[in-house]
């Protein structure tokens, strides 16, 4: 078969590894290299002055480094959520990071010696104010929308934000959990695959609210001038999520993944977040965010579940809400 | 005839095959270790995948009869555009397909606005009924071709004799109609069953929520966010038993028709009176309606974006036609002997046959996952991106363009082996003159399909790509998921119209031969 394969005749990409130049690898999610991602700024702000070559491998994070296990070509893992670190830290392929934490900006303690956050948000509802004049002012409100208000929402099982979802009632309800997605669940329009499916469906007018980010209006603001996009902020408080950077152990790269890693807390790195992934940076103080995103609305209440808290929540939560949108 | 030429490469092309699609499923298996228990929710999952998949097959094999007779016994101007225009959905990615059909049906769609208007209470698209219309939307093309492909099978000098015997409609139907009815139909509809089995995308967006979850949906949520390999394993396995079994029931239920050779003419199926005429005005009417309203509405999504499409675009355009074209050319070939080999009969057809419909019963996450674990020891997965997704688009196209090419290459036998033998034409010559020409036109329609098909597919490489080997539906997916919604369904455009340009060139050439 393998012949086959070759036989079709490609032999695509030519490793220009010029022997005189370190390569650094660094894995990060299918989003983040393209040119509406975050990934070319970093590359170039950091080849800038490391002498070396930085070279994104995209794809799948955690199925990756699990199928290839010890032959791992990642120096660097970029784009960790919150919510798979304890699956990561289980495969005890990543090492400390070594950085000093206290430039982190992060409304949560963040006390990990091994992930080091580089951006953050809370999921939301977001609404259209043309199509919605008075949204629900709290999570508990959610719960008696008028009957013909639809939300769309990501599927759990599939979907980062999905499972933030889940969390974040499980976080609020604990064992009424299961009463809110049963009386939410008429407004359900429908679930998605993942979160680029269902923004996509709120934008087209389908449905009236959609689970995304508190940030999710300042693309809207700040790339479309579009002011009618808002996140509805509840005093419940607004699940805390958080992607991180990850260095590999057993990396031949040490002195570059050490470079890269303090790298993602400087104010360079720090300052590309904001417009080019539309999340907040994480060591960044409010001052020196670029002009208007200080005003974006938020929660005054953060709820954030440690890698333990929400790894033991996830199995039940998610089959509560299952169990109650399969009725 | 070569008969030992085709037996040797048939062999040959089906243990290809066979390797392809169970060495990885093999992998996963080995890798996965432990086997695991079903879990809550496994068997309304089971229920559901196979419900949908059976109403949206039948309904399509249904709805596909009056309107391929319809344009089998109908000439009007732009009959051959509107038949390949009506073929378009089945080559849509799902994805962009249905965006068309929410534009339509939608909560905030065209349908929902006339009622609105009437005063009626709106329809939702969401739900299972969502569910049935995206399949049969996605489907009916390929379940009409299929049909009209039999009906134009039915040599034109059995109808003009009808003709002459004085049939009535009744006695052509039970003459010639039903029996290639029975022939064409079971085929169609496993075929269809089989895909509407294995897609999920659909399920996932149209479904409403977790209770229309299917297998396909629960080896995605393993491979990819639970790394579970053991669950997808075990749930491909399932998935596989799943549509063994409809392969070998749709099997038995074909009987072969033998309507005998004809002189190739162009077929004039009459059907007079205005009883007939009105149902077939009906048929295309309403088919043409529901296939091209959604298209309409996909290519008013993406027009004011398309001035702006970024570079990107245009470099995963080249890309994926490069692939498209690679993989048409080994799928044809492969199919072309397969059907061959299968046709001529004798020992080992069955099991050949059964191999060339093997890869329509796996899971696309799946071989893509196992041929990861194959190549990784080897050399860098993302080296090989390109290479491997023509070997997943080869693999998981293969079976239609064998099931288009099989019932014709077992005509061509029929009716033309004994003239070719005492002839004495074999080999490159035989093909040239004898089965080329005689098959163009479901060489012609299957290319175009692998083509189209091998534009949009996606799963299998989620593991392997990189940023130089991105193709159009991963770069629209990345531009999705950067907030540019405008962008993306001008990129989507840009897809289909590819997609559509080479379907429609490989399509024509058949007819094109086909009719010479």
């Amino acid at each position: 078969m393998r012949t086959s394969i070759l036989a079709t005749g490609f032999s695509c990409v030519a490793l220009m590894a010029a022997a005189e130049t370190p390569v650094l690898t660094v894995y990060a999610g299918d989003y983040f290299t393209s040119e509406w991602g975050p990934g070319p700024a970093i590359e170039a702000g950091f080849e800038a002055f490391c002498n070396c070559d930085l070279q994104f491998s995209t794809g799948d994070l955690m199925p990756r480094l699990l199928l290839e296990g010890d032959r791992t070509k990642a120096d660097v893992v970029i784009g960790l959520t919150t919510d798979v670190l304890a699956r990561a830290r289980a495969t005890g392929f990543f090492g400390p990071h070594g950085q000093d934490l206290s430039a982190l900006t992060l409304p949560v303690a963040w006390p990990d010696d091994t992930f080091l956050p580089f951006n953050w948000g809370h999921t939301a509802f977001v609404y259209d104010t043309t199509r919605m004049e008075a949204p629900p002012a709290t999570l508990e409100a959610m719960r008696s929308l008028p009957e013909a208000v639809k939300v769309v929402i990501q599927d759990p099982r599939t979907s980062i934000s999905g499972l933030a979802l889940v969390l974040w009632v499980k976080a609020v309800y604990g064992d009424q959990a299961g009463a809110f997605w049963a009386d939410l669940a008429p407004h359900i329009l429908t679930v998605t695959k993942d979160w680029s499916e269902s923004y996509g469906l709120f934008t087209a007018g389908e449905a009236d609210m959609v689970l995304s980010y508190t940030t999710s209006p300042a693309y809207h603001i700040f790339a479309e001038n579009d002011l009618t996009k808002k996140a509805a902020i509840f005093p419940e408080g607004h699940y805390f999520m958080a992607e991180t950077v990850g260095k590999i152990a057993a990396t031949d790269q040490p002195e570059l993944a050490d470079a890269f890693m303090a790298w993602v807390l400087t104010p360079d790195f720090q300052k590309t977040i904001p417009v080019a992934n539309w999340s907040l940076p994480s060591a960044l103080s409010q001052a020196d965010w670029l002009e208007g995103w200080a005003a974006l609305p938020m929660p005054d209440k953060v709820l954030f579940l440690t890698e333990t808290e929400a790894e033991a929540m996830r199995v039940e939560a998610v089959e509560e809400w299952r169990a109650a949108l399969s009725q | 005839m070569a008969r030992g030429a085709v037996a040797v490469t048939g062999a040959g092309v089906a243990a290809l095959v066979a390797a392809l699609v169970l060495l990885p499923l093999g992998a996963v298996a080995l890798r996965a270790g432990a086997w695991p228990s079903l879990v809550p929710g496994d068997a309304q999952t089971l229920w559901f995948t196979l419900w949908q998949a059976v109403v949206s097959a039948l309904l399509s094999c249904l709805l596909a009869v009056p309107v391929a007779r319809a344009l089998a016994r109908r000439r009007f101007a732009g009959r051959g555009a509107l038949i390949t225009l009506m073929g378009a959905p089945f080559l849509l990615p799902v994805i962009v397909a249905v965006m068309g059909l929410i534009a339509v049906f939608g909560r905030s769609g065209l349908v929902n606005g006339l009622l609105a208007g009437l005063g009626v209470a709106p329809v939702s698209i969401y739900g299972a009924q969502g569910v049935v219309l995206a399949h049969v939307f996605l489907n009916l093309p390929l379940a009409v071709r299929m049909v009209l492909q039999g009906w134009q099978s039915i040599p034109a000098e059995r109808f003009r004799l009808a003709e002459s015997l004085g049939f009535a409609p009744a006695q052509v139907a039970l003459h010639l109609e039903r029996p290639m009815l029975r022939a064409v139909l079971p085929g169609a509809f496993a075929v269809i069953l089989v895909v509407c089995l294995t897609c999920f995308a659909v399920a996932l967006t149209l479904g409403g929520g977790p209770k229309a979850t299917t297998v396909e949906l629960a080896i995605y949520q393993a491979v990819r966010f639970d790394f579970d390999l053991g669950r997808a394993a075990m749930l491909s396995g399932l998935q596989f038993a799943l549509c063994a079994t409809i392969a070998v029931l749709a099997w038995r239920a074909v009987t072969p028709t033998s309507f005998g050779a004809g002189l190739g003419r162009a077929p004039v199926v009459q059907a007079r009176g205005a009883g007939p005429l009105l149902a077939d005005v009906l048929a295309i009417g309403l088919a043409a309606g529901f296939l091209l309203l959604p298209l309409g509405a996909i290519v008013l999504r993406g027009l004011p974006g398309l001035a702006e499409v970024p570079v990107a675009v245009w470099a995963a355009a080249g890309r994926s036609v490069t692939v498209a074209l690679i993989s048409t050319a080994a799928t044809v070939a492969a199919a072309l002997v397969l059907a061959l080999r299968v046709a001529q009969g004798g020992p080992g057809a069955l099991v050949l046959d059964g191999i060339a419909l093997l890869p329509l019963a796996t899971s696309g996450l799946v071989l893509g996952t196992g041929l990861f674990l194959l190549v990784q020891p080897w050399a860098a997965p993302s080296d090989l991106a390109l290479p491997v997704t023509v070997a997943a688009n080869v693999a998981l196209s293969l079976p239609f363009v064998y099931r288009l090419l099989l019932p014709e290459a077992r005509v061509l036998f029929a009716d033309y082996g004994r003239l070719s033998d005492s002839l004495g034409l074999h080999g490159a010559a035989w093909l040239r003159l004898v089965a080329v020409p005689r098959l163009a036109r479901p060489l012609g329609f299957g290319a175009g399909l692998v083509a189209a098909l091998s534009m949009g597919d996606l799963g299998v490489i989620a593991l392997f790509a990189s940023d130089q080997t991105a193709t159009l539906p991963l770069v629209v997916q990345r531009l999705m998921a950067a907030y540019r919604i405008d962008t993306a369904a001008a990129a989507a455009l840009v897809l289909v119209a590819i997609s559509f340009a080479l379907f429609w060139a490989f399509d024509a050439w058949g007819r094109w031969h086909a009719a010479t």
